[in-house]
């Protein structure tokens, strides 16, 4: 097996690591919003329950999760997830929306009062005191957390491979069976690659918001 | 006629009765100054008629009509509020300008936002904005900061950040405007020109309410003076009538403290 022809096979893997991040990211970031405004509600009939989740979510291991979500449905009550690919969606959106929600919610609470009275003042809504006045200083805030966050998800869909969804690392793994070793070790440079590249997309945001202090 | 009427305004943290009573009354173009040392509950006052902190008793009359009846609170939804709150202006001690904004749109953002709910919006978006635009431009030169509209606020020095705060204020059009101690949190060496911009607004017969530790500015520029003392008012009258002949010895106490700075 050729050189361009391994990279052909790990290149297949590596759509579905995409994918699996993609789609993690797209479900998690807003999700874990909502969790954070529910773990912060005043409404201890929400804020519970939230925190709750949230505990079991951090408490746990993400590859178990991932088995919970797979094979507990089929097993309980008979309903089985049709698709592999689906619960492991499902699990690390709901695992990252966790994560994400503390690191929102820091950030959130870290903004000023005095910032959201500004806005009242001046007869804001609570939603554009929210997205016009609080969300960017946010943003600005929580970048250097969630970067932290977003690369261990590059590295975490590894973990996929548990029920068998194929992606880089199990890709090469198929190949080490055939007796191909060295291609396992070359999987490093895909991800080195890609979170290369996300660092550089991380420092040119907090770059771009360099145009204020806050 | 008077603008603003507050009856008997009462607000309790908890136990701890931080106002109790307080009454007072504005006509237009009338400027009052609240004196009082800290926990004398002035701010809370401010606060209380901004409905930043809920009132527990009292009323706030606005031109003969009843604004606000601290006993119907819960009756008054979020617009209700809203809409009550754009009577008043505000001015914070620290400012709170908004850091991702510029001086300008500092000052236009909430005018924007405002009106975009307006009929004149939906009939021409663009005039409606321009005009929004030119007036805060206007206000911009009035307080003397047109040249540094493009500018963030820490790019601005403590006292050009509180004008465009006052501006920001002023560009809601309120019917009065309220001070919290507007100098406090500046360098002696920058309250000058935040003291001339207020002192050009009472000269333009803006109604306004000023709680400062600034006795002689509070003297210049105030056509009353109301002074609390844990939550009561102790003196109500002109500069004259307070400053020179206090009726009470804490009054007289709180002056010499604060005049002999």
């Amino acid at each position: 097996m050729s050189f361009i022809q391994v990279n052909l096979n790990l290149w297949n893997g590596f759509q579905n690591t995409l994918l699996i991040f993609a789609l993690t990211l797209i479900f998690s970031l807003p999700l874990g919003l909502l969790i954070s405004f529910g773990s912060m509600s005043k409404y201890r009939l929400l804020r519970y329950p939230i925190n709750i989740l949230i505990w079991i979510v951090r408490g746990t291991p993400l590859m178990l999760q991932i088995m919970v979500i797979f094979y507990v449905p089929g097993l309980i009550f008979n309903a089985p997830i049709a698709s592999r690919f689906n619960a492991v969606i499902i699990a690390f959106a709901l695992n990252y929306a966790c994560y994400f929600s503390e690191i929102y919610r820091g950030g959130i609470q870290s903004i000023s009062k005095s910032q959201y009275e500004a806005g009242q003042v001046l007869g804001m809504t609570k939603a554009q005191i929210f997205f016009r006045v609080i969300l960017l200083q946010v943003i600005k805030r929580i970048i250097p957390p969630m970067s932290n966050e977003i690369i261990t998800l590059v590295k975490d869909t590894a973990l996929a491979r548990i029920i068998v969804v194929v992606e880089l690392l199990k890709e090469a793994e198929i190949l080490a069976t055939r007796g191909m070793i060295w291609p396992l070790f070359f999987t490093g440079v895909y991800y080195l690659a890609f979170v290369g590249i996300l660092t550089l997309m991380f420092n040119y945001a907090e770059k771009r918001l360099q145009y204020f202090r806050a | 006629m008077n603008i603003l009427e507050a009856q008997k305004i009462s607000k309790r943290f908890g136990t701890a009765e931080v106002l109790s009573d307080v009454s007072f009354s504005l006509t237009g173009g009338e400027t009052l100054a609240i004196l009082g040392a800290s926990g004398s509950g002035k701010t809370t006052l401010l606060r209380c008629l901004n409905f930043l902190e809920r009132p527990d008793e009292g009323r706030i009359i606005l031109r003969g009509d009843l604004l606000y009846d601290a006993a119907l609170h819960d009756k008054y939804d979020d617009k209700a509020i809203r809409e009550k709150r754009l009577h008043f202006g505000f001015v914070f001690q620290s400012f709170n300008l908004f850091p991702q904004y510029t001086a300008f749109q500092n000052v236009v953002l909430a005018r924007e936002l405002a009106a975009k709910t307006t009929p004149e919006y939906a009939a021409d978006k663009k005039k409606t904005i321009e005009e929004i635009h030119r007036e805060g431009m206007e206000i911009l030169d009035q307080i003397g900061l047109s040249n540094k509209r493009d500018f963030y606020p820490y790019q601005l020095s403590g006292g050009q950040q509180q004008r465009i705060a006052i501006a920001r204020a002023l560009a809601m059009r309120p019917d009065i405007l309220c001070f919290d101690e507007p100098t406090s949190a500046l360098d002696p060496e920058l309250t000058g020109e935040v003291l001339k911009v207020i002192r050009s607004l009472a000269d333009k017969n803006t109604t306004m309410l000023i709680v400062t530790h600034e006795m002689q500015f509070a003297r210049e520029v105030a056509d009353t003076i109301l002074y609390m003392d844990e939550g009561m008012v102790i003196e109500y009258g002109t500069p004259e009538q307070v400053m020179d002949n206090p009726s009470s010895d804490r009054t007289k106490r709180f002056l010499e403290r604060y005049t002999a700075e």
